[in-house]
């Protein structure tokens, strides 16, 4: 894990982005075959009536908190601070929502977006599955056929969360094509709305894609930082020193960061996959070896080789597993306002067993990437600074996968 | 006048709808895609449409995904791609040739370099996929400077406002998509065709061109009566994939079917 580089001011206001055509400065826009061009303006109109519906707020408000189960803890980490013996370490606990992570939040908000669209029919890309799993939890409830795309190595390593896919009703498409991972899920579930745009909603898993899709999801994951506000003022009388969350795409980091963008005096880190280490097709360290490129709707930093053929990622865990990383984060780290760094795949398998042992609480393995990079950090700082991580989701779903690593039959 | 408005004037004054054939570049290798692109040329056809092959083409079919990974596997890269045309040029010097590809591998080369080494290589025209024309300033002006004519798709769900904005920034053609859909063979063509082609002409004094599914002579036809051109692409892709372990038979029998498909130009 390499030393991140302080953050300097120069803070923006952060609603102010993205523009009315979707950019976040350079980044973002809206990059997709002509068909789907009316969709997506569809979508952004509806968006921006229901965002201002009182009526909706509602809506949105009950069903987070009967269905989902918000608000969600800050938890002081206890004995894993005293593990690390330096800061104190606070996790905000999405993993205690319902479905197993912080999916939810947008799952239910978009899924309430496309029944006052009139969509009956809804199409999701997952990658660790755990945006799968929350898209059939929400069309079950609404009433809504869902058509989940997978790549087939993920429907391996993932499989516990395939079976849940297809309890809920949805039906799970394995897809075969390049790496058969989360990228090959987007390009087959984009094709399939391109096909059934009229009836179809797609909805996204996280802060990427074409306008209005990055805007949107940040928002309805909005809460996981407005409850953190709150609570760790709470309990601390003051905010953080530092947060951390681990991006794949980067929603659950959008969601924990927005409402500290700005409060100069808190430092917002995204913690991406470091894999087997940074080399070609090792890892998914968007930043770390990244330029600047378009796939799948919008224009961000992008894992690719010189000639613009998008490269092969690895990450233990699927979920971070993305050539590509959302096009906000690449902005604020632009303006030196998120810092970025990276857990490699052996700093994850120990980060994993250290939070499960101290704390009693099995993390997903994306998330541990955020906890893997809180607990070095705690180490270096004083026990009078404060950090909190994003646990984002439970590792229900990895232990399979952990046993098999670690030589241990489950 | 440009290569592209010759060959459809052409066509015009021969009463039949221009065919524009869409292949892979280096499908299934640099030297039988390049036999089968002169196979085109002599079945007749009047604008040869290369895919530049693209790990990630997601408004393309099955069909066009797996030659992009064939072509891709072979070898194919941008500066072989442009290579390939080279070659093709002194063949048939009127004949149009665009490129039917991806935002991303005209922006990674820096978009006016791209431009000016398309043009120098003998290209006539860009289709970029996925690039509105919203998104389209950069590649706009590189492309009025480099003389490179540009190509927008519009579809059966575009909104009468955004087609006065495609063809406010086409100089080449208009590519009709008849279906919401990726690329691929279909059984039936749309019927509302002559309706759907009226509304864009009303915007625009470019040709109008039809594809997405069109695979059959019957196909042909129909969309001959109705636009100033028709794009078959899957259905040559599919000769090139049932041919890969005989690659000297290859460009013969995608001359045969590409002639018979021709025939099927004429209108009235």
């Amino acid at each position: 894990m390499p030393a991140t580089a302080t953050a300097s001011s120069g803070m923006i206001d952060r609603f102010s982005l993205p523009d009315a055509t979707g950019h976040f400065g350079q980044y973002g826009g809206v990059y997709v075959p002509e068909t789907l061009m009316s969709a997506l303006q569809e979508l952004e109109r509806a968006y921006a009536q229901a965002k201002s519906d009182p009526a909706f707020r509602t809506e949105l408000k009950h069903h987070l908190a009967q269905f989902a189960g918000r608000p969600t803890p800050l938890y002081f980490a206890e004995r894993l601070t005293r593990h690390c013996g330096g800061a104190k370490i606070y996790l905000k606990r999405e993993d205690l929502l319902h479905t197993g992570a912080h999916k939810i939040n947008n799952a239910l908000g978009q899924a309430l977006l496309a029944r006052r669209m009139g969509k009956k029919r809804i199409i999701a890309e997952t990658g660790a599955g755990q945006h799968g799993v929350a898209t059939a939890a929400v069309c079950a409830r609404f009433d809504l056929e869902c058509v989940v795309y997978m790549g087939a190595v993920d429907m391996e390593r993932q499989a516990l969360n395939v079976f849940r896919m297809r309890l809920m009703g949805a039906e799970v498409r394995g897809v075969t094509a390049g790496q058969q991972t989360l990228k090959e899920a987007i390009n087959e579930a984009m094709r399939d709305w391109v096909t059934n745009v009229r009836s179809t909603h797609y909805i996204l898993g996280t802060v990427y894609g074409a306008h209005p899709y990055p805007m949107m999801v940040r928002d309805f994951h909005r809460v996981i930082g407005q409850e953190a506000k709150e609570q760790i003022l709470a309990s601390e009388g003051r905010l953080p020193d530092e947060m951390a969350a681990c991006v794949g795409g980067g929603s659950n980091a959008m969601g924990l960061f927005f409402e500290f963008l700005e409060e100069p005096a808190v430092r917002l880190v995204g913690v991406e996959a470091g894999g087997r280490g940074i080399r070609r097709g090792e890892h998914a360290a968007r930043f770390e070896g990244g330029r600047l490129g378009v796939l799948q709707g919008c224009k961000t930093f992008i894992l690719q080789d010189l000639d613009g053929q998008i490269e092969l990622t690895h990450s233990v865990s699927a979920g971070l597993d993305y050539a590509a990383v959302g096009p906000e984060h690449a902005f604020y780290r632009d303006r030196g306002r998120i810092a970025f760094s990276y857990a490699t795949d052996a700093e994850v398998m120990e980060a994993f067993q250290l939070c499960s042992r101290t704390e009693g609480i099995i993390p997903a393995l994306e998330s541990t990437h955020a906890l893997a990079y809180v607990v070095k950090r705690a180490r270096e700082l004083g026990p009078d600074k404060i950090l909190v991580a994003s646990l984002s989701g439970r590792g229900d779903k990895d232990v399979q996968q952990v046993a098999r690593m670690l030589g241990t039959p489950a | 006048m440009d290569r592209i408005a010759q060959a459809f004037a052409r066509a015009r004054a021969e009463k039949r709808a221009a065919f524009i054939a869409y292949l892979c570049a280096g499908d299934p290798d640099f030297d039988t895609s390049l036999a089968a692109c002169r196979a085109l040329i002599e079945a007749g056809i009047d604008v040869l449409e290369l895919g530049v092959p693209f790990s990630d083409p997601l408004a393309d079919g099955l069909t066009n995904q797996l030659a992009a990974q064939r072509a891709l596997a072979s070898g194919m890269t941008s500066a072989r791609v442009f290579e390939l045309v080279r070659r093709l040029r002194p063949l048939a010097p009127a004949l149009p040739i665009v490129f039917y590809t991806y935002y991303n591998l005209v922006f990674t080369h820096g978009v006016e370099g791209y431009v000016r080494q398309a043009q120098a290589a003998g290209v006539d025209g860009l289709l970029t996929l996925d690039l509105p024309p919203e998104e389209a300033g950069e590649m706009l002006a590189a492309c009025r400077a480099g003389e490179l004519r540009t190509i927008f798709i519009v579809a059966p769900t575009t909104s009468e406002e955004r087609l006065q904005v495609i063809c406010r920034a086409a100089t080449g053609f208009i590519y009709y998509v008849s279906r919401e859909g990726v690329t691929g063979v279909r059984g039936e063509m749309a019927c509302d065709l002559p309706q759907s082609v009226a509304r864009i002409k009303r915007h625009t004094a470019l040709p109008v061109v039809v594809g997405f599914g069109v695979s059959t002579r019957a196909h042909v036809r129909q969309v001959a009566q109705a636009a100033d051109g028709v794009v078959v692409g899957s259905a040559l892709v599919n000769v090139i994939r049932d041919n890969l372990d005989n690659r000297p038979a290859l460009p013969a029998r995608l001359r045969a079917v590409a002639a018979e498909l021709v025939a099927g130009t004429p209108c009235g």
